[in-house]
């Protein structure tokens, strides 16, 4: 197991700073260009949620291991208002792209594995996964 | 899908090398055919491009850095397509879902709703109805009564699709739980009203015409819920006539009541029931005029009702490109005799 590096977002331009560090580390464990590109765009739909709703928070990545394959793990994590009905964000179409791909949905899309906890005025914390093939 | 990926890769290297060298049409027609077998094994635009960009580099290693940035570049700018194209085929896949079951709910709904024309003696009847979508919005019913008499219902929901159609049926069903005396068109349209003002969310309109003929004395006794006229052919004087009923629409008022008109038939007449489909047609940007209905009735008049109302509706479909904008009913009936 790797260590974690995290990213502080506040600002717009730390979603720029969160993808730089979650393309490095992928690139590091060996992700191809398109891999690469892909793990970037969830990492700027999940640190622009929280800059744009929860105010501040933060993405950590991390290289994981099991026997038999390597992987990305990346989890944003904030303390911002939380999100009261999960299956309705997590439908097609609901983002505010309208159908046009992005959001939530499509970082699970992105990613292999995808994982969220939220809690009314507590916070959220989305936790992905995308393995090397 | 990585084995596709493979195959087509090696595919598209040849042919890139081939076309770059030659630029032969072939080549693209090639290329064409490589794009349609991505699509169907849902490669995504970045990994073509990624393709691209592989092929690119072992054909012309010496390539330059600014070029291959370009395409790291351009890659990138391919995702969100990318994710748009699984979003689409997630809600296509859905969509088809959704249709099936549609397509159940209106066979139930045939079920349903189903009449059948009754046969009298010495009465042509023809009747058509077809929905504009799956679900028929319209509803039309015949009732034989002990008596002789025949009732003929014909209403039309103001919306289309699904809503409409379950309206349909509660009609229907309150209908048919009348007791036989109360079969009269004016207290049919009184007892519906109710119906519909205490169960039928407010936005919701219906029109219905109610007619029942009694072929021992000739009699055709009427009454409307704000329906669309229907017309009556007097054939004595060759010339339609607009069969006027003043009525509210179903559900707007607990107690509204229904004035009950009558008209003698004779021989050769014709009474001409439809709904606003029929007279909305739109050619274009222009509606028809009610007249057109009727010029079309008079050019078929020499067959039978039936093969009128098939004509009537064939002339319409084509007229709107064959995609009609509404339910569309239309019942004919003619005395023979
Ligand atoms: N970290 C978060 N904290 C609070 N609400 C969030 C968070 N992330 C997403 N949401 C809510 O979920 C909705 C859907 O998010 P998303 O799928 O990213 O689409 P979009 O951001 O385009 O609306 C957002 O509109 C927002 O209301
Ligand atoms: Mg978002």
């Amino acid at each position: 197991m790797g260590t974690q590096s995290c990213i502080n977002i506040q600002k717009e331009w730390d979603i720029v700073g969160a993808r730089q560090l979650g393309r490095d580390i992928a690139k590091k464990i060996g992700f191809g260009t398109v891999d690469q590109a892909r793990i970037a765009t969830a990492v700027s739909e999940l640190a622009r949620n929280i800059y744009l709703y929860a105010d501040s928070g933060k993405v950590c990545f991390e290289a994981i291991e099991t026997i038999d394959k390597k992987g990305i793990s990346m989890i944003a994590i904030d303390s911002g208002p939380g999100i009261s009905d999960i299956s309705l964000v997590m439908q097609d179409g609901y983002s505010t792209s309208r159908g046009l791909g992005a959001g939530l949905p499509g970082v699970k899309r992105l990613m292999d594995e995808f994982d969220l906890i939220s809690e009314k005025e507590q916070g959220t914390e989305v936790k992905t996964i995308k393995w090397l093939r | 899908m990585g084995n596709v990926i493979d195959l087509d890769a090696k595919n598209y290297k040849s042919l890139l090398k081939n076309y770059i060298e030659t630029q032969d049409e072939k080549f693209l027609y090639r290329a064409e055919q490589i794009s349609k077998s991505f699509l169907k094994n849902n490669i995504l635009p970045e990994e073509i491009v990624n393709l691209h960009m592989q092929a690119l580099d072992e054909l012309y290693p010496s390539l330059s850095g600014e070029f291959q940035r370009s395409m790291n570049f351009l890659l990138e700018t391919m995702i969100s397509y990318g994710l748009a194209h699984q979003e689409f085929q997630t809600l296509r896949e859905e969509q088809l879902a959704l249709k099936s079951q549609i397509a159940v709910a209106a066979s139930m709904q045939d079920t349903l709703l189903a009449t059948s024309k009754p046969n009298i003696e010495g009465l042509d009847i023809g009747v058509i109805s077809v929905p504009a979508n799956q679900m028929n919005g319209d509803y039309h019913h015949f009732i034989e009564s002990n008596d002789g008499s025949i009732g003929i219902a014909l209403a039309d929901v103001i919306g289309k699709g699904v809503p409409a159609a379950l309206c349909m049926s509660m009609i229907k069903y309150s209908m048919d739980s009348f007791p036989e005396n109360a079969m009269q068109p004016k207290s049919i349209l009184e007892n519906l009203n109710r119906v519909v003002e205490r169960n039928v969310d407010p936005s919701m309109f219906i029109t219905m015409f109610y007619a029942q003929y009694q072929p021992k004395d000739n009699k055709l006794h009427y009454a409307s819920a704000g329906h669309e006229p229907g017309f009556y052919y007097n054939a004595k004087r060759d010339k339609f006539e607009e069969i006027e009923a003043k009525g509210l629409v179903l559900g707007v008022s607990l107690d509204a009541k229904y004035h009950q008109y009558n008209l003698h038939i004779n021989k050769d007449d014709m009474i001409i029931l439809l709904t606003d489909g029929v007279t909305e047609c739109r050619q274009g940007e222009r509606f028809i005029e009610r007249e057109e209905v009727l010029n079309v009735i008079r050019d078929h008049a020499h067959l039978s009702a039936q093969e009128m109302v098939d004509r009537v509706y064939k002339y319409f479909q084509r007229l709107q490109n064959f995609q009609l904008r509404d339910d569309f009913t239309l019942i004919i009936l003619r005395k023979d005799v």
